[in-house]
């Protein structure tokens, strides 16, 4: 469970987040979405503790984020940060290795080299494993990050726009991975994304964080608590929730 | 062979011509061939090897710390900082021992290179050339200051040493610090995969459990402290740690804990051949390995930068 409680950030005198207060459940797939400049991203970054909030607390699996050393938060949750920036030339087999550094510390052992290959394997990297980061496609490059998070086997994820300027497949094959994740059986996962295509949120989340002017517009399942004029409401601008073939889709009217 | 292997080798070949190439002649000379070689030619190959190796172990790790490749230690006002903390022992107590100097110059370095670190925060990345353009005005504002703190206290022709890194003046005794480098890189061997989490950035580095700030410091400290033993003993020599990293990136990647060997042996030949170059072109004058290197390292560096495949980010 993350709790987030009168959660207050400014940044050069500009509030952000405006005391915000909501649970996610532990389980499942969460959408943070919100108009462009809403503070979701920020948001994102204070629940993974690398911005200080000025006032209010997060709580994650029991443990207050912002008291918790470094180490110990690499544990709990894992980030994938948006691929802006640069990316050493690293090969994609040592970048997911990279992910299990919170749990050796730079003395990989046979364990972690065998959860390597497991999740390389999961991700269908292994034939990848050789070549740089670098020379993926755009989404490859995106799936091995995210292998990358994955590796480090925190009970949450945290995904900063996963989705962006991938085309339709990658775009699935990633939503598709992630919905594995957040309800494989034997190590379920709780992913937080933010997302800006509202189709795919419609379509795949849980439980939804809508943020507008760093304030909370709302928050809950997503099926009880979005609803047409609540979209709308949201973006300032007129959508609708429609159902095609068995399932929602938004779009503007 | 691997690439370890055949750096070995050539390492090897290039210490045994720095053993035989000199001013004077190794064998039926006016003196002792073992005296030579014991006062004069084994030291002077030891401080090209380690200086070298320093100089890109420091450039290794400062390319990672602000992650671009275009930069240096010779582009964060590392040397011109060392100088002005020389300058400024040297003023304060003119007998100070050498311990006491290099002191003062490492903590000079690491300060003038923590203000760097601090400048390239707020560069923006958009454009690699950016960070290594403003790093050069930095260091001219370094080194302009250097040179009125030295041109008030008439001593100018130190600056002159400094700056230019040659092994003519190496002799036994007189450069033995040259082998911290050697201990820095085993430190630096300790901290491999910590420095190569840098290169993935703040965010990434510091969601996998790093200690961002003590690595950030504990990297800037093994490149002050390599660069001003380096310009104490030797004088600095640019391109040394802008142009191996990037040859070894180009065909091995960034994997530090796999690469830093290849690192300091490459920077250590690359010094150790432009000194022997710089002894033989001009026998039995000498040219300056820094001169040699500049030159060597200018065609070097255009070349990867126009290489196919060799795009240099930033």
């Amino acid at each position: 469970m993350i709790e987030v409680e009168n959660l207050t950030l400014a940044r050069g005198g500009a509030a952000v987040l405006r005391d915000l207060t909501f649970r996610i459940p532990a389980r499942g797939i969460t959408a943070v979405i919100g108009p462009n400049g809403a503070g979701k991203s920020t948001l994102l970054h204070t629940l993974a503790g690398l911005m200080r909030p000025d006032a209010g607390s997060v709580t994650i699996a029991g443990t207050d984020i912002h008291r918790a050393r470094e180490d110990e938060r690499a544990l709990i949750l894992s980030l994938l940060t948006q691929s802006a920036g640069t990316v050493p030339r690293l090969n994609v087999r040592d970048l997911v290795g990279f992910g299990r550094w919170p749990h050796h510390r730079g003395r990989p052992t046979q364990a972690d080299a065998r959860l390597t290959d497991e999740v390389l394997e999961r991700f269908d990297l292994t034939d990848l494993g050789g070549r740089e980061v670098e020379e993926l496609s755009g989404g490859q490059k995106q799936r091995a990050f995210l292998a990358m998070a994955y590796a480090q086997a925190t009970p949450w994820m945290l995904l900063d726009e996963p989705l962006a300027a991938l085309d339709p497949k990658y775009t699935r094959d990633i939503m598709e991975r992630l919905r594995a994740i957040a309800s494989d059986p034997d190590d379920p996962r709780g992913v937080v994304l933010v997302l800006h295509d509202l189709s795919i949120a419609a379509d795949h989340a849980d439980w939804c964080v809508a943020l507008k002017d760093g304030r909370l517009h709302c928050a809950g399942p997503w099926r009880d608590s979005m609803t047409s004029d609540r979209l709308s409401a949201l973006y300032d601008t007129p959508l609708r929730m429609v159902s095609v073939e068995g399932r929602t889709v938004v779009m503007d009217t | 062979m691997s690439d370890t292997h055949r750096g070995l080798a050539v390492l090897v070949l290039l210490s045994a011509a720095s053993l035989a190439v000199g001013a004077a002649d190794l064998w039926g000379g006016g003196l002792d061939t073992g005296l030579l070689l014991a006062v004069s030619r084994v030291p002077r190959t030891c401080a090209a090897l380690l200086a070298g190796a320093g100089l890109a172990l420091a450039g290794v790790v400062i390319q990672q710390t602000v992650q671009n490749r275009l930069v240096e230690p010779g582009l964060t006002g590392t040397p011109e900082a060392a100088m002005i903390g020389l300058l400024g022992v040297t003023l304060a107590a003119p007998g100070a021992a050498l311990p006491i100097k290099m002191g003062a110059a490492s903590a000079a370095a690491l300060a003038g290179t923590a203000g760097f670190f601090l400048l390239a925060r707020h560069v923006p990345r958009r454009d690699p050339m950016l960070l290594p353009l403003v790093g050069l005005i930095y260091a001219g504002i370094l080194g302009a200051t250097a040179l009125w703190i030295a041109w008030s206290a008439d001593l100018v022709q130190f600056i002159g040493i400094w700056q230019t890194g040659e092994f003519s003046g190496v002799l036994r005794g007189r450069y033995e610090f040259l082998w911290l480098i050697a201990a820095l890189a085993v430190a630096l061997y300790l901290l491999a995969d910590r420095i190569t989490l840098l290169g993935l950035g703040e965010d990434r580095a510091r969601s996998l459990g790093l200690d961002y700030r003590g690595t950030v410091l504990a990297g800037l400290a093994i490149v002050a402290l390599s660069v001003a033993v380096v310009v104490v003993t030797v004088g600095a020599m640019p391109f040394v740690g802008l142009v191996v990293p990037n040859i070894v990136s180009r065909f091995r990647g960034d994997n530090l804990r796999r690469n830093l060997p290849l690192v300091a042996m490459l920077g250590g030949s690359l010094v150790l051949g432009a000194d022997v170059i710089g002894r033989l072109v001009r026998w039995p004058y000498e040219i300056p390995a820094a001169t040699v290197f500049s030159i060597v390292g200018a065609a070097l560096f255009l070349w990867l930068l126009n290489a196919k495949g060799g795009r240099l980010r930033g």
